[in-house]
């Protein structure tokens, strides 16, 4: 199903999940090339949120198998899939409301390094990450407000401050769920922007609804239906496609 | 205004019960995401652990302050790797029906052994009687109760603040998802924040058996009190637990005081009033899941 020519970073192979007799993702055979942006797209309950927690390992698969850099990494516990390189998002913002956000990225930069288990240790240890977290910050805009709790960031800045930090994990591969969810029309180009910026020297796989966003970023879209792919290809050769046309609008308009 | 200062610092002490516990029950939530049912029994197990230690064993008030909650610290931590552990993969309620049912065998198992009347524990040596305090007879143990809850809350709060395991703790509690995303290691904290958070149940029952009727049956009401400390503080909040814990407390003395027909009913309207006005509790966040 691949169309890209680049050495895969992640791939899938006849994943599935399933809840009970309801199976969110079906047999999906994904391949993500190394370097390029990927969006997943879909109608709701397409699977997108239930193969990121797979990919993630938030879930572990019913079937199947998932290969991070010619790793298997299926089945594997999330905070020992992040070390290798593969770092998410959260599509509700879920932030540590009063927590500063200097203290979330010191946090992000010291899970890698083991010292999380050096719990005796002062939090002063976490000064020695201070300056890449600011780094962090300034790269998308929030370096002012470093001391502030993340409960009183706006919608768009926690946003910001999510991006933040899934960077400071370092990712290979970066996954962000809905970067642009419930933003206005000027936070979502200057997210399409940041995202422009960040994919240097990455890959990145997103999820999102706007279209705009879609058609921006995305060298590769996969369309996913009732857990399985639809189609899969550039922007604009997936729009064409009559299926997609189908899926998104309903029978009467093919 | 004497009185007023007597029933607060009543307040003070039996809120210093539910602080301490709730604080336990916030943290086991956040980190397991188990509503721990047990929690009411554990309280229980505090207090009638002291009294037995001082009956069959010679151990002193002071003594039990310390080994009571260190031996429920063990309990806790099989209780967690020879039960709990099993089903925290499954629905949130089977842990709930778990540590219900280990409640019901706890409680019946301390019935068989002790049984059900009232087991007398005589406030220590050093505790009795009245102290003068600002030109008011103060009974002294209730200053000293309350006086070692704040300080042990206050304690735990500077290690949640101040310290690496602090951070982690917190995070996985706010967002334990969120923190795994990270690359934070949660699944190493559970058993020890778990034996933690049963200790500080035993602690505020070390602490109550002086001046509670110890009996197996101290847990039930207990546990319906906590819940509904947890509620108004907000589930998952550390700090709201602790505030919460020290206003029912409050609540419930003035009651008692000056509607006692309407001590408890008045906890609970209290706990109506915060969900209607913010149902996700005084300090909760609300995103918690």
């Amino acid at each position: 199903m691949s169309t890209g020519s680049a050495p895969p970073i992640l791939e899938t192979k006849a994943l599935t999940r399933s809840f009970s007799g309801f199976t969110a993702v079906n047999s999906v055979d994904l391949t993500i090339g190394e370097g390029t942006v990927h969006a997943l797209v879909g109608p709701n309950g397409a699977g997108k949120t239930t193969l990121f927690n797979l990919l993630t390992g938030f879930l572990t698969p019913s079937s199947g198998t998932i290969h991070f850099q010619g790793r298997d990494i299926t089945g594997m516990d999330p905070e020992r899939i992040v070390p290798l390189g593969l770092a998410r998002s959260f599509q509700i913002t879920s932030l540590f409301e009063q927590m500063s956000l200097l203290e979330h990225l010191e946090l992000a930069l010291a899970s890698g390094t083991g010292l999380t288990r050096k719990f005796w240790k002062s939090v002063k240890v976490l000064g020695r990450f201070h300056d890449r977290g600011m780094q962090h910050l300034e790269e998308v805009g929030l370096a002012d407000r470093a001391n502030q709790a993340a409960g009183s960031l706006s919608y768009g800045q926690k946003r910001a401050l999510e991006l933040a930090l899934a960077l400071a994990l370092e990712p290979k591969l970066l996954l962000l769920d809905e970067p642009t969810a419930g933003m206005g029309l000027e936070d979502v180009d200057r997210t399409i922007e940041l995202i422009q910026r960040l994919r240097h020297g990455r890959t990145v796989v997103f999820v999102d609804h706007n279209m705009h966003v879609v058609g921006s970023l995305a060298d590769e879209v996969t369309v996913l239906q009732s857990g399985q792919i639809l189609a899969q290809g550039t922007y604009d050769a997936v729009r064409a496609d009559e299926r997609v046309i189908t899926a998104y609008l309903g029978e009467s308009h093919a | 205004m004497g009185s007023f200062i007597q029933y607060t610092l009543q307040g003070l002490a039996s809120g210093g019960f539910y602080a301490l516990a709730a604080l336990g029950l916030a943290v086991i939530f956040g980190v397991l995401g188990v509503v721990n049912f047990s929690h009411g029994s554990m309280y229980m197990l505090g207090a009638v652990g002291t009294v037995v230690a001082l009956d069959e064993f010679g151990l002193s008030f002071w003594a039990s302050l310390i080994v009571v909650p260190l031996v429920l610290f063990v309990f806790g931590v099989l209780l967690e790797r020879g039960l709990v552990r099993w089903l925290l993969k499954l629905d949130p309620l089977y842990n709930f029906l778990l540590t219900f049912g280990v409640t019901l065998v706890i409680v019946d198992l301390v019935k068989r052994r002790y049984g059900s009347s009232g087991m007398p524990y005589d406030t220590p040596a050093g505790l009795r009687g009245q102290i003068a305090l600002g030109g008011l007879e103060l009974p002294t143990y209730q200053v000293f109760a309350a006086l070692l809850s704040v300080l042990v809350c206050v304690a735990v709060w500077v290690i949640l603040v101040k310290t690496r395991v602090g951070m982690i703790v917190r995070a996985a509690t706010e967002e334990p998802d969120r923190s795994r995303a990270l690359g934070v290691n949660v699944a190493m904290w559970v058993t020890p924040v778990f034996g933690f958070g049963i200790a500080l149940a035993g602690l505020a029952g070390v602490l109550a058996a002086p001046t509670r009727s110890v009996t197996a049956d101290m847990g039930t009401n207990f546990i319906i009190i906590l819940f509904a400390v947890v509620v108004i503080g907000g589930l998952g909040s550390i700090f709201g637990a602790v505030a919460a814990g020290f206003i029912v407390g409050l609540v419930e003395a003035f009651g008692q005081a000056y509607a006692p027909a309407y001590a408890q009913v008045l906890i609970f309207v209290l706990m109506a009033g915060v969900l209607l006005v913010k149902p996700t509790g005084l300090f909760g966040s609300g995103e918690h899941s």
